[in-house]
């Protein structure tokens, strides 16, 4: 598979799809070879890298954002990148059009040092060194069209790159469309047989949101934004709707606070709807499930949790966000109000005394710091040994004729020979 | 609380007075309690007005809101105490030579400041880790002054009253009047005084009335002058009658509050000490700015109580914090205290726009300690 760029050195979309693809394509089995122009500090335990250019010393970051902003430009013969002497091989200086020109230079060597049984090429750039390849090996190639110079250009095109595009479409065995609209393109403007140019939707990689994520909390955080999250399904029973009300009461009062939504449920449109009428949808991020490193550093990151729900028989939220130094606002309503008082308590429908609480920690460092650090404290002795401990000093109280039948040895052994039946 | 507690323990001890004139008492109410008698229950102003008049009663000097101030402010604490003076000449027309600080909050500083104020004597805990080997039967010293002493609260006895008189697992129970006044009279030989110091509302409140706490104090004054060594004094009495045993040197605070003694009921975690700064750096600007309004409100928040509902020492067991506090958490109390600083701030700032704008910047007169 030729490509272009890799995330996370990439420029675009392109460089995502291809860490997509290739991932899900060696999960389902598939042994890939990942071809790359340029030598970086990339390894994925998917698949296998080959640089066109091994011999040349790693590039250095500022010389990389050229080279791959000059994959979205389309002055590619700008007298700009002409008149840089940086004694690069010509595979990384130079222009555009001779970088892609250098790359299938080697692209035959590559082919022939490779088992491989099909060849796979990136958009245009990629192109002359699938070409190149199908040259040496002679296996079938499938050029891949994430965007056509129509797309970047409109009709303003740059004929250079479209007869680039012509011909590996042409020399192609098959050519594989990002889109219907895609495909309509490359059989109209390229005229090329429609029997042999396919769509292949793209997809979104669930792991792979994790970055983006966690980038926009950080990005919030850095503008000196406050974060409260809400966490849990979005049902009748959570108390979403109590949660909106509450944030619209505390934007009056510090507009730079963002609500973090995780989670999902049939009350969500409603929800969106509710905050979308209200106007703060800049305000709201709706991110679904989290989970994993991005949950943990949610619980983490936000400055409050809360949890207005009209009824919770336990709610074991809370608790994980407490481990996570993260001060929460619970409703009276919640079980685990019961076992927990370093923590803010309210009645879920009273919004006017949740946002005064809320807002009360998001202006008092040492009352977040006072409930983060004693509530964490408090969280670590309510464990489940102690609950079936309980249990067990329960199932010991209920009847002693019982119990003694059941737990002949009971007196010696102080009551741990309790098991499930 | 006035049914409960002060009409009916003040009704004992005029009774007591009538029967017995040699015996004695001395109250310390802060200005905040007073205030809040004249607003909702003056019937208990014409009580204490009337005990006063037998004579047999000492009024004390004290904070007027009951404040931390001879901890945070030296100018505010005079100033209060300035103004506690006031009231009491105004409303019983005396003026008090004892001091008795908040919580009983004490320090050799803290007498030192008493002294200068003109005051002859101050009340503190006699707290063991204070007193070491020491009798709290004395009067003392205090290090760094020459003219002032220093009386200690015998916490045992007063303790044996304000806290296990209806306590059913402690051994001295039931306390009655002749077996109190027993272990009174087995100090004798070896005392001078014997302070009893509580807070009023065990009369009542703590112990409510189906304790019996009425009949003990009914009883009280007869039991203990059944022995001819024994007699009442007022403090004021007592820092006359006898010289000092010796220095005592208290360099850290103590109190009576909690089983520490010490400042924590009110300073001890983050949220307190928060607060504490917020209300006195504001203060720095309200004592300057011409709203009487203002300045009056600063000091109600002063206060010591706000910030005893925001202690978290024992929050987790529930105690003693929590039966007093109208707030279901500490987190609550320091809440809504810092969204009156934040109300306080608001108005300071129109105040301050509203004097620019006057003709010239008068200060507010400052109070002379020889002018009351």
């Amino acid at each position: 598979m030729f490509g272009w760029e890799f995330p996370p050195f990439n420029s675009g979309g392109l460089g995502v799809a291809c860490e997509g693809l290739s991932k899900a394509l060696a999960s389902s089995g598939v042994d890939l070879t990942f071809v790359l122009p340029f030598k970086i500090p990339i390894s994925v335990p998917w698949c296998r890298f080959v640089f066109s250019n091994e011999s040349t010393d790693l590039i250095s970051e500022n010389q990389m954002q050229r080279l791959f902003s000059g994959y979205q430009s389309h002055s590619i013969h700008s007298k700009s990148s002409k008149t840089q002497d940086n004694g690069l091989p010509d595979a990384v200086s130079g222009d555009l059009i001779e970088r892609v020109r250098a790359y299938a230079l080697r692209a035959g060597a590559i082919a022939k040092k490779n088992k491989h049984s099909v060849i796979h090429a990136h958009d245009w750039l990629t192109y002359p060194a699938g070409i190149e390849a199908k040259k040496v090996s002679g296996r079938p190639l499938v050029v891949h069209i994430h965007a056509t110079e129509f797309d970047r250009s409109g009709d303003n095109i740059n004929k250079e790159i479209y007869n680039i595009e012509l011909e590996g479409f042409r020399k192609a065995d098959m050519v594989v469309a990002v889109s219907g609209r895609t495909r309509e393109k490359v059989i109209q403007k390229y005229g090329i047989s429609p029997h042999k140019v396919k769509v292949v939707h793209n997809g979104v990689e669930f792991q792979k949101s994790v970055n983006p994520v966690l980038e926009t909390f950080n990005r919030i955080k850095a503008g000196g934004n406050k974060i409260v999250l809400y966490a849990g399904r979005i049902t009748l029973q959570k108390g979403p709707d109590y949660f909106v009300a509450m944030a619209e009461k505390i934007l009056r009062y510090e507009p730079k606070t963002f609500f973090v939504v995780s989670g999902s449920g049939d009350m969500e449109e409603l929800m969106i709807r509710q905050v979308a009428n209200l106007g703060i949808s800049d305000r709201f991020i709706f991110c679904g499930w989290l989970r994993g490193e991005e949950l943990a550093t949610i619980y983490r990151d936000a400055d409050i949790y809360v949890m207005p729900s009209v009824s919770e028989p336990f709610g074991l939220l809370p608790l994980e966000v407490m481990i996570s130094d993260t001060p929460v606002l619970i409703s009276k309503e919640s079980g685990v109000s019961e076992v927990v008082s370093c923590v803010l308590k309210s009645h879920f429908w009273d919004t006017d005394d949740m946002a005064d609480k809320v807002l009360s920690v998001l202006r008092h460092k040492k009352l977040k710091n006072h409930l983060s650090v004693n509530g964490k404290e408090e969280v670590k002795a309510i464990h489940w040994k102690k609950a079936a401990e309980s249990l067990i000093s329960l199932y010991n109280s209920l009847d002693n004729a019982f119990s003694m039948f059941l737990f002949p040895s009971s007196s010696t052994s102080a009551g741990t020979q309790v098991s499930h039946f | 609380m006035a049914r409960k507690c002060y009409l009916p323990a003040n009704a004992v001890l005029l009774q007591n007075i009538k029967d017995n004139p040699d015996f004695k008492a001395s109250f310390s109410i802060s200005g905040v309690a007073l205030e809040q008698f004249e607003k909702f229950a003056p019937e208990v102003i014409d009580s204490f007005k009337a005990l006063v008049d037998t004579g047999n009663i000492e009024l004390l000097s004290e904070t007027y809101y009951h404040s931390l101030a001879s901890i945070y402010s030296e100018e505010e604490f005079v100033n209060q105490v300035i103004l506690h003076r006031k009231k009491l000449r105004d409303l019983f027309g005396v003026t008090p030579s004892i001091f008795r600080n908040t919580e009983l909050i004490y320090s050799n500083n803290i007498a030192k400041m008493a002294e200068q104020m003109g005051y002859k004597g101050i009340l503190a805990e006699g707290a063991d880790h204070v007193l070491g080997w020491r009798s709290p039967t004395f009067v003392y010293k205090p290090t760094g002054t020459e003219n002032i002493k220093l009386l200690l609260k015998h916490y045992r006895l007063s303790d044996d009253v304000a806290f296990r008189f209806s306590q059913k697992s402690w051994e001295g129970w039931p306390l009655t009047a002749p077996k109190f006044a027993d272990w009174v009279s087995s100090h004798n030989g070896n005392a001078d005084t014997i302070n009893l110091f509580m807070d009023y509302e065990t009369f009542g409140e703590h112990q409510w009335e189906d304790t019996g706490i009425f009949e003990f104090l009914r009883h009280l004054p007869n039991e203990i002058l059944k022995n001819p060594d024994n007699n009442f004094i007022t403090p004021s009495e007592a820092v006359d009658l006898y010289d000092a045993k010796s220095e005592l040197d208290v360099p850290d605070y103590v109190s009576w509050a909690d089983t520490e003694r010490d400042l924590s009921a009110w300073i001890s975690n983050d949220l307190q000490k928060e607060a504490l700064e917020t209300i006195y750096a504001l203060g720095q600007e309200i004592v300057h700015i011409d709203d009487p309004i203002l300045l009056e409100d600063w000091r109600k928040l002063q206060t010591s109580d706000h910030f005893y509902y925001m202690c978290t020492k024992w929050w987790n067991d529930g105690d003693v914090h929590k039966y007093f506090s109208p707030y279901e958490s500490p987190y609550e109390a320091f809440i809504a205290y810092m969204n009156v600083m934040h109300d306080m701030r608001l108005r300071l700032e129109e105040a301050k726009k509203k004097q620019e704008h006057g003709v010239s910047l008068h200060r507010v007169k400052p109070l002379r300690f020889s002018e009351v």
